[in-house]
């Protein structure tokens, strides 16, 4: 994913997390590597449990009590330098100032990520006043503002309201106002616009979009669905239990998929506009147990290109060139398949 | 799929001018304020062994549509037609022996394969509770029956006696269906059946319901916010916007040649997993309008770029117009021109 032009902002390395419950482990996340880039949206796709929330939450340390960053590392190159995210303690002073002023982040569920007993002004100017050294009038100006640039209709009445008495799409508006009070370098949004109506949701895409354009902002989006992938990302990593399988530009993983996974995902989907008599083909089974992880390849279970050797061992990551990697073993026999 | 084959269908369900308000109580002495038009004047043919998709954005009244038809939601006034074995009847007069007896003929599958089955039965409690009601009394023939719908759906018999909580979201969403098919209905209305499935389990369980479509002879209201999924499943499509239905055709004709604005600004909206095809979103103002008051006239008007003094004040009806030779409902004064691009 390395490309010149855009300068690296964020970067993980073989970060590996596992959570503890019970004497039991479940390791969340095996060896991932992403870098983020600046004026670049970064969609991390995959199911549910694939471990794409514990990667945002990692990044901005807020991962629950019993769980750890085991090995890897995270560094996000400030105005002032590199800093390790990694090594930073969870609510030390420094974490703190990055969190909200540096690296901002969009909750999935608005109505439980507002608080619904302060009023929405209140909770942006809370926001600015943390990070910024300003007056009591001058944040709530800000905060009017902010909500006019999301395009809330009458912001001078609607700060002063509750988040019950906004709309989900409202609300959404309302956070990413909140997460852009301190103009961020990096933003992370886990799954924005899954609780909204597809509507709502191109409304939320076009203003996102116009951020990453105007504030040369690193975006990393987090979805379930292919369709936001195709519309939104320049980069994408596809997730499957805790490993990232394929990562590449937006047109090498949708266009030439080289992972198993990644094309039976596209090829199980319905796609608009290719009517009754299309093909679906379901991935068959189902994902495995995260405390009974299959020991070799996540995938081969499931998998009709399986070999012995996958069911062994984790394929390495390999590099097909111009920065599309890969995790698997028979990619190229799969790639002579599909033609 | 060839609509034309034979013509004449036979209509299964009549819903007629069908209204479901549920009242806005407010105060001490809990007055009636005013009303939420969940569902407002819809009538709609079903027919035979089709599949009815009925799509629209959150709050636009397609569940309390699936619910009135089944008796879950009371109606404010209108009528549900339906074909039963013995004569026709009006579902919404029905009471006591014939409502148990009309909800064998009509099911559904819920939303949400989590809170849907009770977690303190087994799957086999689940399941004999209807086959009681419905005369199956020897454990011995309850079992035979439950391992049968177990297999149509193809899970394995011993899962009966396990309880919903050992069970993955596809699993149990497939219990749910086989559950509904436990008493052999006519149709069955499936209530946003695979949206909270992972993308690849999606897959399965849409596959299976067709499958079981052909085997059981089965008529489907399906009920989902997902245009894609819709495309791929139903032979035709209602367009719901405010508690009205803004648009009805075959799912192909509704795809080539979208008449009503909101449905066109809807499918533009939607993601395609597919990044060759970039199309041109038409943008969408504002938020649904409240359907406690809705807005006068045309109820798209507010978010509508053709917009006209017509539509401010008179409400467009469903009318049938024909394009190709395919019938075609949709409610808006303008549509014609809009088609033959006279209005931009």
């Amino acid at each position: 994913m390395q490309h010149h032009t855009h300068e690296v902002i964020l970067e993980i390395k073989n970060l590996d997390v596992n959570f503890y419950t019970n004497q039991r482990c479940n390791k969340a996340l095996r060896g991932v590597s992403f870098s983020m880039r600046k004026g670049k949206t970064l969609c991390i796709v995959g199911e549910s449990g694939c471990g794409k929330s514990v990667t945002a939450n990692s990044i901005m340390q807020l991962l629950p009590e019993l769980s750890r960053i085991e090995s890897g590392s995270i560094t996000y190159q400030s105005k002032k330098g590199e800093i390790r995210i990694d090594t930073l303690k969870r609510n030390g002073q420094q974490m703190r100032r990055i969190r909200g002023k540096e690296i901002a982040m969009i909750f999935q569920d608005p109505m439980t990520a507002l608080n619904p007993v302060f009023t929405v002004g209140f909770q942006i100017d809370e926001m600015i006043r943390s990070h910024n050294a300003v007056s009591k009038r001058a944040a709530a100006k800000k905060s009017v503002s902010l909500l006019k640039d999301m395009g809330v209709s009458l912001p001078e009445q609607r700060v002063h309201e509750y988040p019950h008495q906004y709309s989900g799409g409202m609300r959404q508006r309302a956070m990413i106002a909140m997460a852009m009070a301190c103009s961020p370098n990096v933003l992370i949004a886990d799954e924005p616009t899954t609780a909204l109506d597809v509507t709502i949701q191109a409304q939320i895409f076009e203003l996102m979009l116009e951020l990453k354009v105007k504030k040369d902002m690193a975006i990393l989006l987090i979805t379930h669905d292919m369709g936001v992938v195709a519309e939104m990302a320049d980069d994408v990593a596809v997730m499957y239990m805790g490993n990232i399988v394929e990562s590449g530009t937006a047109e090498q993983v949708l266009a030439s998929p080289a992972h198993p996974y990644t094309r039976a995902l596209l090829l199980s989907i319905p796609v608009l506009g290719k009517g009754k008599n299309q093909k679906l083909e379901p991935i068959r089974g189902t994902t495995p147990d995260p405390y009974n992880r299959p020991p070799g390849c996540q995938f081969a279970p499931r998998c009709d290109y399986a070999s012995p050797v996958c069911l062994e061992q984790m394929p390495p990551e390999t590099d097909l060139g111009e920065g599309h990697m890969v995790r698997c073993f028979n990619y190229k026999e799969i790639s002579h398949a599909a033609r | 799929m060839q609509p034309d084959k034979n013509p004449v269908r036979e209509v299964l369900m009549k819903i007629e001018n069908l209204k479901t308000y549920f009242p806005v109580k407010k105060g001490v002495f809990k007055r009636t304020v005013g009303h939420v038009k969940a569902v407002d004047g819809v009538s709609l043919d079903v027919f035979r062994g089709e599949t009815l998709g009925i799509v629209g954005e959150s709050g636009c009244g397609k569940t309390t549509l699936g619910k009135t038809i089944l008796r879950l939601c009371s109606a404010s006034e209108g009528s549900v037609k339906y074909q039963f074995p013995d004569g026709e009847q009006d579902i919404l007069q029905l009471k006591g022996t014939e409502l148990d007896r009309a909800r064998k003929s009509l099911q559904i599958v819920f939303q949400d394969p989590y809170s849907s089955l009770n977690p303190a039965f087994t799957i086999f409690g689940s399941f004999a509770d209807p086959l009681r009601k419905f005369g199956v009394k020897k454990r011995k023939e309850q079992e035979e029956i439950v391992a049968k719908l177990l297999a149509d759906v193809n899970l394995p018999r011993d899962y009966m006696t396990r309880y919903p909580n050992e069970f993955s979201g596809g699993q149990r969403q497939r219990i749910g269906i086989a559950r509904a098919l436990s008493v052999n209905p006519e149709l069955i209305v499936c209530d946003e059946a695979v949206s909270a499935l992972d993308v690849s389990i999606q897959a399965q369980v849409l596959k299976l319901l067709k499958k079981l479509q052909n085997e059981h002879n089965l008529t489907y209201l399906f009920i989902t916010h997902d245009l894609s999924v819709v495309e791929y499943v139903a032979d035709r499509i209602a367009v719901m916007y405010l508690g009205k239905v803004v648009e009805l055709a075959e799912t192909d004709e509704l795809f080539k040649h979208t008449l009503h604005p909101y449905t066109k600004a809807l499918l533009s909206a939607i993601p395609i997993a597919d990044i060759t095809r970039k199309r041109k979103r038409i943008p969408l103002q504002g938020d649904v309008p409240s359907p406690v008051n809705p807005p006068a006239g045309c109820p798209f008007h507010p978010r509508c770029k053709y917009c006209t003094d017509r539509c401010r004040t008179d409400a467009p009806l469903l009318t049938p117009g024909t394009s190709e030779g395919q019938i075609h409902y949709v409610s808006c004064h303008h549509a014609q021109e809009i088609a033959e691009g006279r209005m931009e």
